[in-house]
Order: structure tokens, then C-alpha cells, then sequence
């Protein structure tokens, strides 16, 4: 019983957990910074940056603002942080042992990967500013927005394959060839959910919530210090958790066996680069474009998608 | 050195203040951090609220209008802090400093740490400045210990 908790802990904390999907999001951070630079004709940063900005940030001095609601402000980066701690741990235990799966944990994951940006409404709200409330309000109305299409484009290999498990998809995966290049369905709801994840990572053209131009940084305007840290981290795990989650689901997943290791980290960087140059190419835009954009051009191309799984393409 | 000390000095993330300035040193200020200058890649970057920031670049006169606003915004910051003085106007006064509605000037006002003369200064000037300003922190880290000129 004590070995189970010990290592139950273990792969909480070091790996896969913490330790490593810190560490890696962090460096895939310093890829999204570099690659920015290079494309702006810049040298950019060197590759420890974005570590030196975390310890940086956890020697300041962390300011609690007048009238904002003590334990509220202080424990929604933590919230944040087990959250997306959990959906890379589950994520990288069913790519290790896909036999280990559970009924049902596609929707665990799902539900823990909303964690990251409740927390930066309950934080935003609970900062007593009105820059941060209206970066709140906003990232509710992007999270109404993203999630439908989102979670549709998930379940559209589901239907296909007609199993819930994340282990399952891996296997069948590993059997028939990766899902987006053997059905024309998996193909739609990867683009659907590539755009998704855009949205979820924050990242422009839906960088709304956190217009650093027009509401100075939003929801996190107050967060000085070892919280803004903790926020910065959780930013960073989810650039390394989300992509991750996307090629389980779509692109055969992360798998460790001979010349596959070095084609998960290739795929992995695709997604990477991906997600870096849509965001380089694209201006922000305002929150009703945004909805109207998922709600109007999103939702349908994922139902389209849906219905193409259930005939079976 | 600290820690602390070290990773300041590699990242220094700056919140730009500008107080009753005629627009001349921001326009230098953001020159520094386009491609030429290129100033992301010693870590040091621009940010939007002043809560994250560890350096406080102000230009400018203190007009009689903006002096509460320059003293909060200063309080506002969370320690370590350090302000550095950008500009003839930031510094002494400039052709301003016998003004009737002049506050100013900074040091009379927040502790500064470092001065960068000159209407405008040159990019090349401000980044001298603030390398000046990183070599003086082995010290101590404290806005009022140390002054460079």
C-alpha cells in the first residue's frame, strides 16, 4: 500500500507529472519566444530564459491588492496548476501503458484541461480590478465559445472506432496507421481542434482575455510574484500538454518503441511550429469575432465532421 | 551573489512610465525593442501591468497633474524595484525645469537607481544605461543604495 502511494506521488511530482512537463513546456516556451524572434528578423532569447523568468518571479514580493478576496486570489494558480499537472500525468500513462486505461478517461481529461482557464476567471474575479473582471468576462465568453467545437472534434474518433478509453485509440492507432490520414472525419476535427487549441492556449488570433495592448495582461494585472510564476508555468505546461493530447487523439500518439521515439518528437514539434506561426501571422481578434467564428465556421465543420464518423469515413 | 541577484539580472522585465513626456524618449524606448536593438534577447521585455515589472523606465517631467499617479503607480510595484530616469526632462528638468506646474524632477519624487541623459536619448544610450544598472545590482538591491550617472 505504502509502495502504491509512493509511487503514485512519484509520477505526480517528478514523472510524468510536474517535474517533467515543467521543464519541457518551459523549453517548448523558450521554442514559441525563439522562433517569434527569428521570425521578427530578431535574435532572441537564449535557451534558459524562460527558467530564469520563473525563479525571478519567485524571489519578488507577492502583493495581495486591497479588497480582493485573500484565499480566492491565492489558491487559483493552484487550481490551475494540478489541473493541467493531471491531464499531462493521465495523458503520458495511457501513452506508456495503454492497457492501464479507464472507462471514460478521454472525458476526465477533457474536463481537467478546462481547470487551467477557470482559474484565471476565479483569480481574475477575485483580484478586485476592473481591467481584471473584464479580462474574466472575457476569457467565460471564449471558453463558451472554444469548448463545443472542441469537445465535438474530440469525440469524433470515438465514434469511429466506438471505444471511450484513450488507450484504445493508442492501440487502434498502432493496428491501422494514424487516425487524420486514414478518415476524412479525424482530418476535419483535427483542424477543428487545432484552431480550438489555439483559443485554449490563449495564444493570438485569440489572445483576448489578455490584450496586453488594450487591457494590460487582463486577468493577471494583479498577480505579482510567486503566483504570477505559478500562471506563467501553467501557460507553459499547457503549450506541452494540449499539443500532446491532440496527437494522442489524432496523429498515433506518443510512442517509445525504436524509430517511433524520434517521430513523436517530430510530431510533436509540427504541432509546435504550427501553433507559433499562426500566432505570428495573425492580428488579434475582438471577442464577438471570435465567438462568431467558432460558433458560426467551428461548430458546423465539427458536426460535419461527427456526421462523417458516423457513416463510418 | 544571490540567487535572486542572478536571476534578476538575467531578466529584468521593464513597465514603461511616462509622466507629462513630449513623446521623443518612449519613441526611443520602444526603438530598443524592435529587431535593431533587439532587446529580448538579454531577457529583458516590455510588460503591461507594473505589478509584474522589476524596473520602472520613466520619462518625462512630473507635472503637478501626474505626481499622486507616479508616486501609486511606484508603490504599486512589488520589491525588488528600481527606476530608472530616461531623458533630459526625467533627469534634471530639462528646458522644462523652471516651469510653474513642473513636480519633478523623478529622483525628487520616487528613489531612482540610474539616469540616462540626452533629448532623446539614443537606443545605444539606454541599453548602456541599463547594463550599467545590472552591473551595479551585485551589490545591493535597493532602489536608493546605489545611483549611476
Amino acid at each position: 500500500m505504502m509502495k502504491e502511494i509512493s509511487l503514485a506521488l512519484l509520477s505526480f511530482l517528478i514523472f510524468p507529472g510536474l517535474l517533467f512537463t515543467a521543464v519541457v513546456g518551459l523549453l517548448a516556451g523558450w521554442v514559441d519566444r525563439k522562433l517569434t524572434a527569428r521570425i521578427q528578423w530578431r535574435v532572441g532569447p537564449p535557451w534558459y530564459q524562460n527558467f530564469i523568468d520563473f525563479l525571478k518571479l519567485m524571489g519578488k514580493e507577492t502583493i495581495l491588492p486591497a479588497g480582493a478576496h485573500r484565499l480566492t486570489f491565492l489558491m487559483a494558480p493552484i487550481i490551475g496548476l494540478v489541473g493541467i499537472t493531471l491531464v499531462s500525468l493521465i495523458l503520458w500513462q495511457m501513452s506508456l501503458h495503454p492497457t492501464r486505461s479507464f472507462l471514460g478517461d478521454l472525458i476526465v481529461v477533457l474536463y481537467l484541461s478546462i481547470l487551467p482557464s477557470l482559474a484565471i476567471i476565479i483569480g481574475g474575479s477575485a483580484s478586485a480590478n476592473p481591467l481584471a473582471s473584464l479580462g474574466a468576462s472575457r476569457e467565460m465568453k471564449l471558453l463558451l465559445a472554444y469548448e463545443l467545437p472542441f469537445i465535438i472534434a474530440i469525440f469524433t474518433p470515438v465514434v469511429v472506432i466506438k471505444d471511450i478509453r484513450i488507450g484504445s485509440i493508442i492501440t487502434y492507432q498502432m493496428e491501422n496507421g494514424m487516425m487524420f490520414t486514414h478518415h476524412l472525419s479525424s482530418l476535419i476535427a483535427l483542424i477543428v481542434a487545432f484552431v480550438c487549441m489555439q483559443a485554449k492556449l490563449g495564444l493570438t488570433p485569440f489572445d483576448i482575455p489578455e490584450a496586453e495592448q488594450e487591457i494590460m495582461a487582463g486577468p493577471l494585472i494583479e498577480y505579482s510574484g510567486p503566483p504570477l510564476a505559478l500562471f506563467k508555468l501553467t501557460k507553459a505546461m499547457m503549450l506541452f500538454a494540449l499539443p500532446v493530447f491532440l496527437i494522442t487523439v489524432f496523429a498515433g500518439g506518443m510512442r517509445f518503441d525504436g524509430v517511433q521515439v524520434i517521430l513523436s518528437i517530430v510530431k510533436y514539434l509540427v504541432v509546435l511550429i504550427l501553433i507559433v506561426l499562426v500566432k505570428n501571422t495573425n492580428p488579434r481578434l475582438r471577442i464577438d469575432q471570435a465567438l462568431k467564428f467558432f460558433w458560426l465556421w467551428m461548430f458546423p465543420l465539427a458536426i460535419v465532421g461527427f456526421i462523417l464518423a458516423l457513416v463510418g469515413i | 551573489m544571490s540567487l535572486k541577484t542572478f536571476s534578476l539580472k538575467k531578466s529584468i522585465w521593464v513597465y514603461h512610465l511616462s509622466a507629462g513626456s513630449c513623446n521623443n524618449c518612449d519613441i526611443e524606448i520602444l526603438d530598443c525593442l524592435t529587431p535593431r536593438f533587439d532587446l529580448e534577447r538579454f531577457g529583458i521585455c516590455l510588460v503591461g501591468s507594473v505589478r509584474h515589472a522589476d524596473v520602472i523606465l520613466a520619462t518625462g517631467i512630473v507635472n503637478r497633474k501626474c505626481l499622486p499617479r507616479v508616486k501609486r503607480i511606484y508603490e504599486q510595484m512589488p520589491e525588488p524595484k528600481l527606476v530608472v530616469a530616461v531623458g533630459a526632462c526625467a533627469c534634471s528638468g530639462g528646458i522644462f525645469a523652471k516651469g510653474y506646474n513642473i513636480a519633478g524632477p523623478f529622483d525628487k519624487v520616487i528613489p531612482v537607481s540610474a539616469y540616462i541623459p540626452g533629448c532623446p536619448p539614443k537606443p545605444e544610450a539606454i541599453i548602456d544605461g541599463v547594463v550599467k544598472l545590472i552591473q551595479s545590482l551585485d551589490g545591493r538591491l535597493s532602489a536608493s543604495s546605489r545611483v549611476v550617472r
